[in-house]
């Protein structure tokens, strides 16, 4: 047998270590593991079980058959087709011959503490392609490294002589060797002792090229499988009556009807656990209803007569706390919670100030409204948990089963399938805590739903807000000076965050138009309330540019300018500017995008069009967008017409995936823009389901966006909220032209019928 | 194990072995097979899909089926399988998204386009667009973007453009193609 030699490694960096594994069966898997030096080598692995050992690996078969592990979980961010490729085309793969599996945490014991052998596993934060672009593509090269080496021995001539084309070896003489016949001699070679050298662009197969969802068979079928999907075998169905208040307490139950529901088997009560953080416990008190099947846990739990205690929060309302918020923006005595930048001096700019523009905008509490609502299976056992969770950060489910269970690390398995949407609601895991707790007091596996009702009504919402701008105009119409207050409550209270950090989840210190002026100053004031707040997609950005691109479109109102002249002249001359995170702010970058939608939209037309024409430009991380709108109004109703959105990523990895990132992050920000709020009363949500909270359907979204992509070649960046900032600003500067409305609340349809 | 409140019988139409009818069932005809439900009769044919036959393909969306996730082709009509008790079922034709697809696995003109237009998003909605194009497009062969723009479903992603470009590649014939 070949391949005795099963187990060697390659030093990455700290902790990281490319590792060759092979069974001697024709196969070669690499992967890249989290490891101590000194760990010691893994057994010889063998198929099957070498999925949870390995980290995001390749495994190639002797039929020449690539098999590709997906680390991140996929929300609908396109990353178990991304990442994949990126491997893929490293090793001059076949992408027809390749599978990608999606991997479930990977976690291991070290000395009771949890290692994370696959590393970083999260999704939907815009961090998986720029972290894979890190480390995924050595896997790659790695295996292609070793594969050429064996063709060399097997045909005699040096490795130089022989290039790598869709899963077979080619030799300058034209001799071929596929993929599958070299596994076993691959799996001999011995390490290099550097890495061997990644593919220039220029040799890029996959990478750049559109590819589909990998998944899509699957799902267009109704074969692919989400948490929600997932049965295990006497799982009990327990659905939940939770508490309007989270500081609530139960007051009073009868559960006899209930219990006389048949497949009813118990009614149960949750409760938070004092001291852990918002996310890792049950959101508010409540009851939960177990059942033999959905259907009778649905009865069960409508036929549940119980009275809530209101707590401190019941007095609370999103009116008030907005009210609060205005107040303390307009006392200019009121100290900030946090000065977040002060450039230049403010104060001094405005005694030169020819002219001044004030303006608030107002933007309402947000839900998540994920596609799949909460669910969590588990199964409890002596020595051992599973469960399958439809989360974003599978460490951070494994943490919450830990805490409940108390068992060892790698007794705990967390399956991640494809997930129902995630938009920041399942960094939290609030749900799995619920159903961990069900299945241990009921000694049985459980099936958690959350129906719709309990989704809208107890999420970790984003936070509404207030943003107050002043700007400062000399006489030669240039803005000399910014200031800026926002008052909001943080997505990071009550989770263990200092203070002073409190603000980072709510602006960026050098979001636009920081660094671009020579006096800025931007503020924030903490609003606190019981209603729990949380990650959400498109967070600090979304509130922040609607405020700003609106309020730069009325300076150039006031002074009488196209908005794309007033943009283009606060930009400036393309150059790096840095930025406070570390990263530079690449103006030019900025600027071309910017033209990019304008030229499309044909902003030359801004002036005499009929129809309204708006723009919007944005950076996030390192990744630069803008957004052009053409709009009218059809009497009360506002047709859009046209929507082109650009965006720079840097390196592109799937183009398809990226525009279909882009295009759904811009009709879900049109479609929160328009018509979405969260507001609350006496403590409780007011929205119980799409009646109340009306995400926009085929009719009132544009029927196409335009979207542009910029070729580049910087490490790609991520993508899957990067659109979401700029088309709520574009779209009411558009507004703003077809109406003569300035809409400075939001949700904008509401405010708009109510100024018109 | 407590008993389950519905009760499946697979009945092969050429089968020689005859039911015996002593219990008061509702026969099912869901993707061509038949089925008897003898449990409550007013469980919504969702729970029955989801639960009792494992069909999940189908969606649960909310309680009223107002996204548009739970819908199927009753008759060659796209309706809310969670608002649909199975008492209402007797004598008609169920169709999920796991039966639009040929017997040999063949797509849907629809199933495809979707693919072809990388129509999905997190895809958990995408069985009910399927549905719903396909209960459009057997009204309407070839429908205009005002009789799109009338589907109900909802969806965060954000696929709605791609979903519509599928649709009319179908519509216009594009998509016969393996």
């Amino acid at each position: 047998m070949s391949g005795h030699r099963v187990n060697d490694t390659i030093r990455l960096e700290r902790r990281r270590f490319l590792q060759v594994l092979a069974a001697g069966a024709g196969v070669l898997m690499i992967g890249i593991r989290v490891a101590d030096a000194a760990d010691p080598p893994l057994p010889p692995a063998l198929l099957g079980d070498t999925f949870h050992d390995l980290g995001a690996y390749v495994r190639i078969d002797s039929d020449s058959n690539v098999l590709i592990g997906a680390r991140d979980p996929d929300t609908g961010t396109g990353v178990a087709t991304a990442l994949p490729r990126i491997i893929a085309d490293e090793l001059d793969a076949d992408w027809n011959q390749v599978s990608v599996i999606q991997l479930g945490l990977g976690v291991a014991d070290d000395k009771g503490q949890p290692h994370w052998i696959y590393g970083r596993q999260i999704g939907g934060t815009g961090s998986s392609i720029p972290a894979a672009w890190s480390d995924l593509r050595q896997a790659g090269a790695l295996a292609r490294w070793l594969l050429l080496q064996a063709a060399a021995r097997r045909l005699g001539m040096p490795a130089d002589q022989l290039r790598c084309d869709a899963g077979t070896v080619i030799a300058l003489d034209g001799r071929r060797l596929s993929y599958g016949s070299l596994v076993d001699d691959a799996s001999t070679i011995a390490l290099p002792r550097r890495l061997p050298p990644l593919k220039t662009a220029d040799r890029y197969q996959l990478i750049g090229r559109p590819a589909g969802d990998v998944d899509a068979h699957g799902i267009v079928t109704g074969q692919t499988h989400f948490a929600i999907d997932e049965q295990d075998g006497d799982a009990l169905v327990a659905v939940l009556a939770h508490c309007p208040w989270p500081d609530g307490t139960l007051e009073r139950i009868d559960t006899a009807d209930t219990l006389a529901v048949q497949g009813v088997v118990k009614v149960m009560q949750l409760t938070p656990e004092p001291g852990q953080p918002w996310g890792s416990t049950v959101i508010a008190p409540a009851v939960a209803v177990l059942a033999e099947d959905t259907w009778s846990a649905l009865q069960g739990r409508q036929k549940l007569k119980i009275e809530w205690k209101p707590g401190a929060s019941g007095s609370e309302s999103s009116a008030a706390l907005e009210q609060r918020a205005v107040a303390l923006l307009a006392d200019s005595a009121a100290a900030p919670t946090t000065r977040v930048r002060n450039d230049g001096d403010v104060e001094a700019a405005g005694k030169k100030a020819a002219r001044r523009l004030q303006a608030s905008y107002f933007q309402p509490w947000l839900a998540h409204a994920t596609a799949e609502p909460m669910n969590c299976l588990v199964r409890l056992d002596k020595d051992r948990a599973r469960a399958v969770v439809p989360t974003q950060a599978p460490q951070k489910a494994w943490a919450v089963v830990q805490r409940l269970t108390g068992l060892a690390p790698a007794q705990i398995e967390i399956r991640v399938p494809r997930v129902g949407g995630g938009y920041g609601r399942r960094l939290d895991h609030d749900f799995v805590a619920e159903a961990v707790m069900l299945a241990k007091a009921v000694g049985r596996p459980v099936r958690l739903l959350w129906t719709r009702e309990e989704d809208l009504g107890h999420d970790y919402y984003r936070s509404g807000s207030v943003h107050q701008f002043s700007a400062i105009i000399d006489r030669k119409r240039r803005v000399i000076g910014w200031n800026q207050r926002m008052a909001s409550a943080s997505a990071l209270a009550h989770r263990g965050v200092p203070d002073n950090r409190l603000w980072t989840s709510e602006l960026r210190s050098d979001q636009l138009p920081a660094g671009l002026l020579p006096n800025f100053r931007s503020d924030w004031y903490a609003l606190d309330s019981a209603i729990p707040r949380g990650p959400a997609r498109g967070m600090p950005h979304l509130s922040n540019a609607f405020a700003t691109e609106s309020f730069i479109d009325e300076i150039a109102h006031l002074l009488k300018e196209n908005p794309l002249d007033t943009r283009l002249r606060l930009l400036g001359e393309p150059r790096q500017l840095p930025l406070g995170s570390g990263g530079t702010l690449d103006v030019g970058r900025l600027l071309n995008v910017l033209k990019l939608v304008a030229d499309r939209i044909e902003w030359k037309n801004w002036l005499r069009s009929v129809s309204g024409l708006g723009i919007a430009c944005w950076h996030v991380d390192g990744a630069y967008v803008a957004h052009a709108v053409e709009a009218a109004m059809q009497g009360e109703q506002l047709i859009i017409q046209r929507v082109v959105c650009a965006v720079d990523v840097g390196r592109v990895v799937n183009p398809l995936g990226l525009e279909g990132q882009v295009a759904g992050a811009t009709l879900d920000a049109l479609s929160t823009a328009l018509n979405l709020a969260i507001t609350f009363k006496g403590g409780q949500i007011q929205q119980r389901g799409y009646k109340d909270y009306p995400l926009a359907g085929m009719a009132q979204l544009p029927d196409a966006v335009e979207v542009i992509t910029v070729p580049g070649d910087r490490p790609p960046t991520g993508a899957s909220f990067l659109a979401m900032p700029t088309a709520a600003p574009a779209l009411a500067n558009a507004v703003f032209r077809a109406s003569a409305v300035r809409v400075r609340r939001l949700p904008l349809m509401r405010e708009l019928l109510r100024l018109l | 194990m407590a008993p389950v409140q519905a009760q499946v019988l697979p009945i092969s139409p050429d089968s020689g072995i005859v039911p015996v009818e002593a219990r008061n069932g509702i026969d099912l005809e869901i993707n061509g097979e038949h089925y008897r439900h003898t449990g409550d009769p007013q469980m919504p044919l969702l729970w029955y899909l989801r639960d009792v036959l494992q069909l999940t393909g189908t969606k649960y969306g909310d309680a009223h089926g107002e996204n548009g996730a739970d819908l199927v082709l009753l008759d060659g009509k796209a309706v809310s399988a969670i608002t649909l008790p199975v008492a209402k079922l007797a004598g008609r034709q169920v169709t999920t998204v796991e039966g639009l697809a040929a017997d040999d696995g063949t797509l849907h003109p629809l199933q495809q386009a979707f693919i072809d237009e990388d129509a999905i998003g997190c895809g958990y909605c995408t069985p009910g667009w399927l549905i719903a194009a396909a209960g459009l497009l057997r009204r309407k062969k070839q429908p205009g973007d005002d009789d799109i723009d009338q589907l109900p479903n909802l969806c965060r992603c954000g696929c709605q453009t791609r979903v519509r470009r599928a649709i009319k590649r179908v519509a216009a014939g594009k998509a016969v193609q393996p």
